[in-house]
């Protein structure tokens, strides 16, 4: 079982939260410019490290917010939280 | 009395024809093929860890073939077809046991999805039947078919020709048999990376030093994007933690499968007793091969509440294994963007009852370098071209 740092809530268990996949992932900036395969890419295809992964959580049954995470998929360890889009601790990959 | 070894212990060789990297089901299933129907017989397995120690060792063991897709339908009933005669081909039982498989709706939605399944599954002539729950009693009684539960049991499709087989029996029958055709299974030797020239694939780094190969067939699982990433190659593939667990051994109460998707539960009795329960995965990425309580937790809800006397049961251990999933919830077979390097992978949590389908049509993709008609469908391409066998998204077919 996770126990995952809500930055406005605190430590709370992971079956409070939703998963919402690898952190950061920006919609195109010009939609139009994009070709079939750059829309796969942005549609279908995200990181899957075995390691560090920045990764987004919704805290459903708490705050209601969005908060990425810096967590180890291999140990499950995790290195810290914050707002979207706010400064992760560094991690060595 | 010594006991007869299954397969002998190799050095690795500094070449083969074809090296296949992985040995689950798939891996040795695909080695058996390029060996028995292609004359491919210079190839070896790697296997970083023990021979069908991942996820072939970890699952449920269920199979069958009532996808809703053409696509599904062909690959899904050609694998039972092979499964069929598979103890007669490898010469060895693997306790293959068609006791059919019930897949329960809980919904109305369920309801119409599941009827238009059947309908779907016979006109590709694969054998299904829509079950009320009285029906569903008579074959699983100890059902709790009340219509006081959160999510009753409205009915059920059956395939009758479903069912179940020990996967460690099926792995070592494949090992055993690839062996005797002269394929080279190495336990204990991790790939690491590739060698290439230009977009040409000329062999793999292992941690037992280079080997080199005109042919690297990747059946490596939750593992295929750490592999890939070595060579910059990104496939929509996220690995997450699916978990499984038994009980301690009971006397006999199940003698059929039941699966549940609504309420994700799904279970079986094996020879000895057990009984055998698996549910989705873990919604978060993860290669630590244990997964969290709280799914857990669901599953046994779940479980108690359509089968009351479980709540007797002990259960014994629980464990995960990591899998491929992709984004249409279906596999990727098929042809890379490099010469030489082909992907078997994305079968996520449902790749059990594909292991002689996949290993057979995997082989003829390799060997020829085209795909199999059967795999066509399941090329990368398909994420750009939107060509998706959503199984998902349109079935809602617990994998
Ligand atoms: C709990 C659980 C329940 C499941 N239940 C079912 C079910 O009921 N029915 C069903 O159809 N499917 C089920 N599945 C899914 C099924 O097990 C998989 O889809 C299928 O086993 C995948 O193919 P495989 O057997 O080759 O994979 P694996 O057995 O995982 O084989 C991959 C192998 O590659 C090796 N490997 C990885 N990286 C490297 C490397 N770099 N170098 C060398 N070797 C490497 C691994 O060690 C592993 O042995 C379940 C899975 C789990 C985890
Ligand atoms: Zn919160």
């Amino acid at each position: 079982m996770l126990l995952i740092p809500c930055p406005w809530c605190g430590p709370r268990d992971e079956a409070e939260f939703g998963y919402g996949g690898q952190a950061r992932v920006a919609y195109p900036e010009d939609p139009w410019a994009l070709d079939d395969a750059a829309w796969a890419e942005y549609l279908f295809v995200r990181d899957n490290p075995e390691g560090w992964f920045a990764e987004r959580w919704f805290h459903r049954a708490g705050c209601r917010r969005w908060c990425d995470v810096m967590r180890d998929t291999a140990t499950n360890r995790i290195a810290g939280s914050g707002p979207t889009g706010a400064e992760l601790p560094e991690v060595t990959r | 009395m010594t006991a007869e070894l299954l397969w002998r212990t190799r050095e690795p060789a500094p070449s083969y024809d074809a090296v296949v990297v992985g040995s689950g089901g798939h891996g040795l299933a695909t080695a058996y093929y390029l060996a028995r129907d292609h004359g491919i017989t210079n190839v070896a397995v790697l296997e970083r860890g023990w021979l069908a120690g991942g996820n072939m060792a970890r699952n449920t063991q269920i199979i069958r073939s009532n996808y809703l897709w053409e696509a599904s339908a062909g690959i899904y009933e050609h694998a039972l077809g092979l499964w069929e005669d598979l103890e007669n081909d490898l010469g060895r039982d693997v306790e293959f046991s068609q006791r059919g498989v019930l897949n329960l709706a809980h919904t109305t939605h369920d309801v119409r999805e599941s009827v238009r399944r059947v309908n779907a599954n016979r006109l590709n002539g694969i054998d299904a039947e829509w079950l009320s729950p009285e029906e569903v009693k008579k074959l699983v009684p100890i059902i709790n078919i009340s219509p006081e539960l959160r999510y009753p049991v409205m009915g059920a499709t059956y395939q009758p020709r479903a069912g179940i087989a020990d996967h460690d029996e099926v792995a070592w029958a494949y090992a055993a048999a690839a062996d005797r055709l002269g394929v080279h299974l190495i336990e204990g030797c991790e790939v690491t990376g590739f060698q290439r020239s230009g977009d040409t694939i000329t062999g793999v780094h292992t941690s037992r030093g280079p080997i080199s190969t005109g042919k690297v067939a990747l059946c490596a699982a939750g593992h295929t994007s750490v592999l890939l990433d070595t060579l910059g190659l990104r496939l929509p593939l996220q690995s997450h933690p699916l978990q499984a667990l038994v009980t301690q051994l009971l006397e006999p109460v199940i003698d059929t499968v039941v699966m549940s998707n609504t309420v994700h539960v799904y279970v079986s009795q094996v020879e000895k007793g057990e009984l055998v329960l698996g549910a989705g995965i873990d919604s978060y990425n993860g290669y630590g091969r244990r997964g969290s309580f709280s799914t857990i937790e669901h599953e046994i809800a779940a479980a108690i509440a359509l089968y009351p006397v479980f709540a007797h049961a002990h259960l014994l251990r629980t464990w995960a294994g990591v899998v491929d999933v992709a984004p249409d919830a279906s596999p990727i077979i098929g042809l890379t963007p490099f010469n030489g390097l082909y992907v078997n992978c994305g079968w996520g949590t449902g790749g059990y009852k594909a292991t002689p389908g996949a290993g057979h049509v995997f082989a003829d993709t390799v060997a020829n370098d085209r795909p199999h008609p059967l795999a066509e469908p399941y090329a990368l391409e398909r994420f750009t071209t939107g060509a998706l066998i959503d199984e998902h998204g349109a079935a809602a077919v617990a994998h």
